[in-house]
């Protein structure tokens, strides 16, 4: 090797700039050095947090898994996973029925407009989540625009006081998911579904089959890769959520609305529980990764 | 494909009833941003109370938290798209042990909830007393932007011609001329999209800066926001007024360049 590039001096000088050992981690070392301090440095040290009991200012006292034991235990918590998942229904899979529906109707037609459509439907996903709660609380107010409407329909016994309501707050909270994620969704449909050959469907026509037939064997099938990505995206949204539920009810009434997330913002800044807190995240990041990999894996079955 | 006028026509319908769905509220803030703040103002008999604007950014203080946004975003997209381009540029064009090791531990960062990382990091930035300043809300921020920053930067120099790179090379460029003279120049609409990104996520982030700066010295604009409403409860047009102008940034931007933000949102969106 060496005697080969011997007989081209300069060659060597100028492919040894990119082939001296060091120079890709030269480029890589800015962001290892950012990306390892203030992200995976606090991630295992979360991990080793979450073997602890501590206040958050005096001695700490290791307490092996009981802090994970307590999430099975412990019944706030255990309700606050399972809020998560009743959101995962909002966020996730409410949009993607809605989302299939109708960017299987919009893109059987050519429809003028469309651009404009999708832009204001995409629109929700750029407004910040303290926004969009400050929003939907004025909307869920007692006397806000969403009874207002309901009286003037003459469906005054169905009004109530949206977030304040034992039943009624968390679906009402999880409808906001579903007003952000719808637009995502729907645009990364029409997407895949712009992309299915138009004449399959054509075929499928002078084969006699309808539009829900053509819907279930055609249009589908073909979107698998987009509802994957789609899943992921919402259902991480969804286990993810702390803003919403922060600003329209702190996990109230009661511990109706109380998430993962806001368990561990709670019992880390308010109650002092900070081992706690740091063994719900790590549980949160395994679901996350967990539910990444089974929907991806689904996802790649043919 | 041919469809009946009636299908068309029904179509138009859903159009509109989605778009109505999405407005909506939308809608619901801005009449009560310009409404009347309360029933003497309303006896003027006015119909849009733009002043309320102005009331609201000095009494909500919004100047001075826009002030924080506008900075924490600076800091966080300048460092993380930079160290990002230099990041993506290794992992994408050069072949070396560990690139796809690598590539790996920045693709887990964009999964990992703030959740689980934010608790230890604030007390440790506590201990060697960085909460309560600006850097302590950019420094998280930034290394998660980094991390899907590399991701996205790596995929736009995998897609970049490498026959470019090669004559560039033999024409005795180094690596670092061939990044910032051919590829930076040519990948300029990825690198938008990534700028665009990485100030969106960091102006509405919520939870990092209300961990990191517990006292309040150091509060963006949602945060702002958040704390207005707490405070204010008389009326609801300042706090409507309030949240479109935390939302106005971001959102003219995106009606501007909606390209970016959809492509960007859709194409980010990991698939490995």
């Amino acid at each position: 090797m060496s005697s080969a590039v011997k007989t081209d001096r300069s060659a060597t000088a100028r492919s040894g700039r990119l082939t001296r050992p060091w120079v890709p981690f030269a480029y890589l070392a800015p962001a290892l050095l950012l990306y390892g301090l203030f992200l995976l440095v606090p991630l295992g040290r979360a991990a080793q947090f979450s073997f602890f009991e501590w206040d958050g200012l005096g001695a700490s006292t290791f307490v092996g898994l009981d802090n994970y034991v307590a999430i099975v235990q412990d019944e706030q918590l255990r309700e606050a996973f399972w809020h998560a998942l009743v959101l995962i229904f909002f966020y996730a899979v409410l949009p993607l029925i809605i989302g299939l529906v109708l960017a299987a109707i919009l893109t059987r037609a050519n429809v003028r407009g469309m651009g404009f459509f999708r832009t204001i439907i995409f629109l929700p996903q750029v407004i910040a989540m303290v926004v969009v709660a400050v929003i939907w609380r004025q909307i869920y107010a007692p006397d806000g625009p969403l009874n207002g409407l309901l009286r003037l329909v003459g469906l005054d016994s169905l009004t109530t006081a949206w977030l304040g309501d034992y039943t009624w707050t968390l679906p009402a909270v999880g409808l906001i998911g579903t007003w952000v994620s719808t637009g995502l969704v729907t645009v990364l449909l029409m997407a895949g579904m712009a992309k299915v050959p138009r004449d399959l469907y054509e075929a499928a026509r002078l084969d006699g089959a309808g539009a829900v037939r053509e819907f279930f064997s055609i249009t589908l099938p073909s979107v698998r890769g987009e509802i994957t990505v789609a899943l992921t995206l919402t259902i991480v949204a969804a286990l993810k959520t702390f803003d919403l539920v922060y600003v329209t009810t702190r996990g109230g009434p009661g511990t109706s609305t109380t998430v993962p997330s806001y368990e561990v913002y709670r019992r880390a800044f308010e109650l002092g529980e900070v081992g706690a807190a740091a063994a719900v995240g790590i549980v949160l990041t395994i679901i996350v990764f967990s539910i990444n990999a089974v929907v991806n894996r689904i996802g790649e079955k043919k | 494909m041919k469809t009946s006028a009636l299908e068309r026509g029904a179509n138009y319908v859903i159009l509109i009833v989605f778009a109505l769905i999405v407005l909506g509220p939308v809608g619901v803030i801005f009449t009560l941003a310009v409404g009347p703040q309360s029933a003497s103002v309303a006896r003027e008999g006015r119909t849009f109370h733009w002043e309320n604007f102005v009331e609201a950014w000095e009494v909500g203080r919004f100047s001075q938290y826009m002030l924080t946004s506008v900075t924490v975003a600076l800091l966080v997209v300048v460092i993380a798209v930079s160290a990002s381009i230099l990041a993506g540029y290794a992992l994408g064009t050069m072949n070396f042990r560990g690139s796809t090791f690598f590539f790996y531990l920045f693709l887990l960062g964009i999964m990992v909830p703030t959740e689980a990382f934010i608790v230890p990091l604030y007390f440790d930035m506590r201990s060697i007393g960085l909460t309560n300043t600006v850097w302590g809300v950019a420094f998280p921020q930034i290394a998660m932007s980094i991390a899907f920053g590399t991701y996205w930067m790596r995929t736009y120099f995998r897609s970049s011609s490498r026959a470019m790179i090669e004559a560039a090379r033999l024409d005795g460029a180094g690596s670092m001329r061939v990044l910032w003279y051919i590829l930076v120049p040519i990948g300029r609409p990825a690198i938008l999209t990534l700028v665009l990104l990485t100030f969106m996520w960091t102006w509405n982030e919520f939870l990092i800066p209300l961990v990191m700066s517990p006292n309040g010295s150091v509060r963006t604009a949602p945060l702002g926001l958040a704390f207005f409403q707490g405070q204010y409860t008389q009326g609801t047009a300042l706090l409507a007024a309030g949240a479109i102008l935390v939302a106005l940034p971001v959102v003219v931007l995106y009606i501007f360049l909606q390209r970016h933000f959809i492509k960007g949102m859709l194409e980010g969106a990991v698939r490995e």
